[in-house]
């Protein structure tokens, strides 16, 4: 195998989506040979379907706005497992990296000063929580990913990024002392397996919301990223926090942005009743996402869900009228005539709690450098890796993730992914060249994928494993419930390996490529499974039947998953940031 | 059941594209095309190739001709296209096949980057956003929300015939959307670049674009609106 | 493949197919309002041979030249390609239009033969 082709780059980002084309423009513009990999052209991304916004204090709503606002929401949003440093630097350098964005070009929408648009989201306040509902979130209509992701990728073609388009990767390849120098990676259209061997190789491969059943992310989100870290035998962080939007169309899983909430909408139970007055008596419906969808699935739970088989509830937002329906949220009235029927300018649109967001992921520092946790606990850095966007956890989101914070997350830290590489390789970057069993290593997942000849069909195996995921590891969870979860996996592990490849072409051969993303999303389940069934407490996202309360005492910490020996470890929470006070855990109400 | 014929390629192994046919079961329910070549791909062929990401009509994966009319397969029910219990699936036409419902793109890319659809601004920028009034905002309106999906391109039969000299109305589309921009100073340079016999001139205002947008969107106006501002640019 | 184009800019040939149109519209108009009440030999001829109608004439003879060379340019360029015929495509639109514009040419010193009796 070590007659593969090999490609030679600065840097190479896997992953073509907000958080990687900000990276890679970064590095582009400095002069930095650098190229994208990415499994679809870029701007089939998944960035490109965020509606609402992106979060950022830019004080054009309120000119008396202050990042350190938006910070201490987003460290309560978090349920106090986010980075304090990791936030700070995020909501603080968020106005810079939002006015580059709109230098670029994007077109967010405006206010009649001329500046960007701000609308309300939950769990925003101003003044640490004293003074009521802020709007926070800078918006183009409700198509901001999109308009994000287009511009980007524009950004990039004006400073000649170089992009391998529907291109897989497979691999990590690791030298002798252990660093990272590229990936394995197949071109979809010729089949052809290269070596792409960079000097930083940085990981923006998104979620992997497609472990669930029913989930509002793409096909893609399928966390090749996360499968190629564990697989590497590198730790994740915080992999149990998945986020469950309030607001995804019943029976088809797409996504209603909060913004619609924002606007003004709210959510009704079958009695017309505003239910979230009760669970969350002062922000209602703009609670933190973990609140409103569990109090969306008490109310199913105890028998006021809407429709024959009451298993939703409904979003009203006729009474917003046709004008603001049409300007501000024109791509939602769009989606819920396509798949609930339902005009929202005459009724209201059946929704329910639906896989969102992966909060956990590969720990980094702020600079995007991948951390691994050495035998005493210590953090140490792996050379030659990065990660940002969802696939990374620097934390900033920790046990829940606030609307319009993920979009702010991959532009600040795709950009300081891309800053840092920047100057670590103006300082010179040493590595020494894998070895041919190196590469060898790299392409043994892939070699035996392709002689798989007998065994299940994937999409079988994929559908178990996403009902598995949905039934056992949802909204609520439960110990019982979730070992037992747990032993199906074991069980499916092996036959997710070894499943039947029965077409063997080489050019564009989709059904290779699904076999290899289904062992991806096995390796994000396991991991989900294993740290949700260790944490024995209920936070944030995190919501246990048998420990419902949080637990600061033992648990108030990142959880660690190790996948050589399938163990789940503690990691310190960062309770430090540079400029203010700390922000201390206090009992999370809305 | 429906009857699904589906255009089949693979340059591995066939000599010439065929139609195969596919009996599918939807149980009765009003389905997206997409689900469909799903349920084709995971039980009946694996090897079926086609492109799909978000579908909800936002990524602009799958673009496809469903009985004749392009369209996105994500958003378009069956209950639209489905002729007499029959659909026949072909890729976008015009555009090379590389295998199955799958085309290359290439020209369609390159007659995007050719419009250079990035803003350009040699004015120092502020320390802030620069500003930009609601209504020069609403002029972006109907031209930022292209999804590079091609069916427009890919339903031109002027794109057809010179796919490497005319802009196609995707482009175009996109060229107009930084054209109409307030914040984009570029708009000399632009237009000289645009006054070739091919680039713009080649549209004739078929109108097959508008026809099939998925988002809804005008190329055919916008370009009307390009050669206005030739027309008294030259003047 | 521009060089061969009438006026070698998209938005001339733009203003120019427009703007023959036109002149060929009040030519057919003009020549309508003799042909339509009745006519004889001696009332066209005396209709035809006037000055401001012969330059009249002459006008609209160029202008459906120019119509015609755009037009025909628009339609070779479309179909008759390598990209539609094969790598003969080019040398075959050549020929054609070497022809198109020579029987263009000859139309025209042949109408101007004709318009001004000469």
């Amino acid at each position: 195998m070590s007659d593969l082709r090999t490609m030679s780059f600065d840097g190479v980002i896997v992953g073509g989506g907000g958080a990687g084309m900000r990276a890679a423009l970064q590095l582009s513009k400095s002069g930095y040979n650098t190229a994208v990999i990415s499994k679809v052209f870029p701007t089939r991304s998944h960035t490109v379907s965020a509606q609402g916004g992106i979060t950022c204090a830019i004080a054009s709503d309120d000119p008396d706005d202050d990042w350190r606002w938006h910070m201490y929401d987003t460290v309560k949003g978090s349920d106090y497992i986010g980075d304090q440093d990791a936030i700070e630097y995020m909501c603080s350098v968020g106005p810079e990296a939002i006015f580059e964005l709109e230098h670029m070009g994007l077109p967010f929408s405006r206010t009649e000063s001329g500046r960007i648009y701000q609308r309300p989201f939950g769990g925003q306040s101003k003044n640490f929580g004293e003074g009521g509902q802020a709007a926070r979130t800078c918006a183009a209509a409700d198509r901001t990913g999109h308009a994000l992701l287009h511009t980007l990728y524009q950004n990039n073609i004006k400073n000649e990024t170089v992009f391998f388009n529907e291109w897989f990767a497979v691999d990590l390849v690791r030298n002798q002392s252990g660093a990272i120098v590229g990936v394995i990676a197949i071109c979809i259209e010729t089949g052809e397996v290269v070596f792409v061997k960079a000097k930083a190789t940085v990981f923006a491969t998104g979620g992997a919301g497609r472990i669930y059943a029913s989930t509002t992310n793409a096909h893609i989100n399928t966390g090749d990223g996360i499968g190629m870290a564990l697989r590497a035998g590198f730790p994740v962080q915080d992999i149990e926090m998945w986020q469950f939007h309030p607001t995804g169309i019943h029976g088809a899983g797409t996504l209603v942005t909060e913004g619609c909430r924002g606007e003004g909408g709210y959510l009704i139970n079958k009695d017309g009743e505003r239910f979230m007055e009760r669970y969350a008596p002062n922000a209602k419906d703009l609670a933190g996402r973990d609140v409103v969808a569990r109090s969306m699935v008490m109310e199913i739970i105890e028998g006021r869900g809407c429709g024959p088989d009451e298993d939703h509830v409904f979003l009203k937002l006729d009474h917003l009228g046709e004008q603001v329906l049409q300007t501000r949220l024109p791509g939602i009235c769009e989606l819920s005539k396509t798949f609930a029927h339902a005009d929202p300018v005459k009724e209201p649109i059946p929704v329910v709690p639906t896989c969102h967001y992966m909060m956990g992921g590969i720990p980094t520092n702020v600079h995007g450098q991948v951390i691994t946790t050495d035998t005493s606990g210590n953090d140490s850095i792996v050379p030659g890796l990065y990660a940002c966007g969802e696939a990374a956890c620097v934390s900033v989101h920790g046990a829940n993730r606030l609307g319009g914070n993920s979009l702010l997350d991959l532009v600040v830290f795709g950009r300081a992914s891309g800053l840092f590489i920047e100057s670590a390789l103006r300082d010179g970057i040493e590595v020494a060249e894998p070895t041919s069993s190196d590469i060898e290593d790299a392409c043994n997942r892939l070699n035996k994928v392709n002689e798989c000849s007998e065994g299940e069909k994937s999409s079988d195996l994929r559908k178990e494993l996403q009902n598995i995921m949905q039934n056992h590891f949802g909204v609520f969870r439960n110990g019982q419930y979730m070992r037992e979860g747990i032993e199906k996996l074991v069980d499916l592990r092996p036959r997710i390996y070894g499943a039947r490849l029965d077409d063997n072409s080489q050019q564009f051969n989709t059904a290779r490529i699904e076999n290899l993303e289904l062992q991806n999303l096995f390796e994000v389940a396991e991991a989900t499974a294993v740290v949700a069934e260790g944490r024995e407490e209920s936070r944030g996202a995190h919501a246990r039947e048998d420990f419902q309360d949080r637990d600061d005492e033992n648990w108030l910490c990142h959880s660690m998953y190790y996948p050589t020996d399938r163990k789940v470890g503690k990691r310190g929470v960062n309770f430090t940031p540079q400029t203010v006070d700390t922000f201390q855990p206090k009992i999370r109400t809305y | 059941m429906l009857q699904v014929s589906l255009y089949r390629y693979s340059p591995e192994s066939d000599e010439a594209p065929r139609m195969q046919d596919f009996r599918v079961d939807t149980a009765g329910k009003d389905l997206m095309v997409l689900d469909v070549l799903e349920l084709v791909k995971s039980q009946l062929d694996s090897s079926v190739a086609y492109r799909r990401s978000c579908r909800e009509g936002v990524c602009g994966s799958d673009g496809l001709n469903m009985n004749g009319k392009n369209g996105l397969a994500c958003i378009t029910p069956l209950s639209e296209v489905v002729r007499k219990g029959k659909l026949v699936i072909r890729p976008l036409p015009g555009l090379p096949v590389i295998r199955d419902l799958v085309v290359d793109m290439t020209l369609f890319y390159a007659q995007y980057e050719k419009v250079e659809p990035y803003l350009q601004n040699d004015e120092t920028p502020p320390e802030i956003e620069r500003l930009q009034t609601p209504e020069d905002r609403e002029k972006l309106d109907g031209l930022y929300e292209c999804i590079l999906c091609a069916c427009c391109s890919t339903s031109c039969p002027s794109f057809w015939w010179n796919p490497d000299r005319f802009i196609g109305p995707a482009g175009l589309l996109q060229s107009y959307r930084f054209l109409a921009d307030s914040r984009d100073t570029a708009t000399e340079e632009r237009l000289s670049k645009l006054e070739d016999p091919f680039s713009v001139f080649r549209c004739h205002g078929i109108q097959n674009c508008a026809s099939v947008c998925p988002k809804g969107l005008n190329p055919t106006k916008a370009i009307g609106h390009i050669k206005s501002m030739l027309l008294s640019n030259s003047n | 493949m521009n060089v061969t184009s009438f006026s070698r800019s998209g938005v001339s040939d733009w203003i120019l197919q427009r703007a023959s149109s036109v002149i060929m519209l009040a030519y057919s108009l003009a020549v309508a309002s003799v042909v339509i009440p009745g006519t004889n030999y001696e009332v066209w001829s005396a209709f035809m041979t006037q000055v401001w109608m012969r330059s009249f004439s002459t006008l609209a003879l160029i202008a459906m030249i120019a119509h015609a060379w755009i037009g025909l340019w628009g339609v070779l360029t479309d179909y008759v390609t390598v990209r539609m015929l094969g790598s003969l495509g080019d040398r075959l639109r050549f020929c054609l239009l070497f022809f198109m514009v020579a029987l263009l040419i000859l139309y025209l010193v042949w109408g101007i033969f004709i318009i001004w009796g000469l």
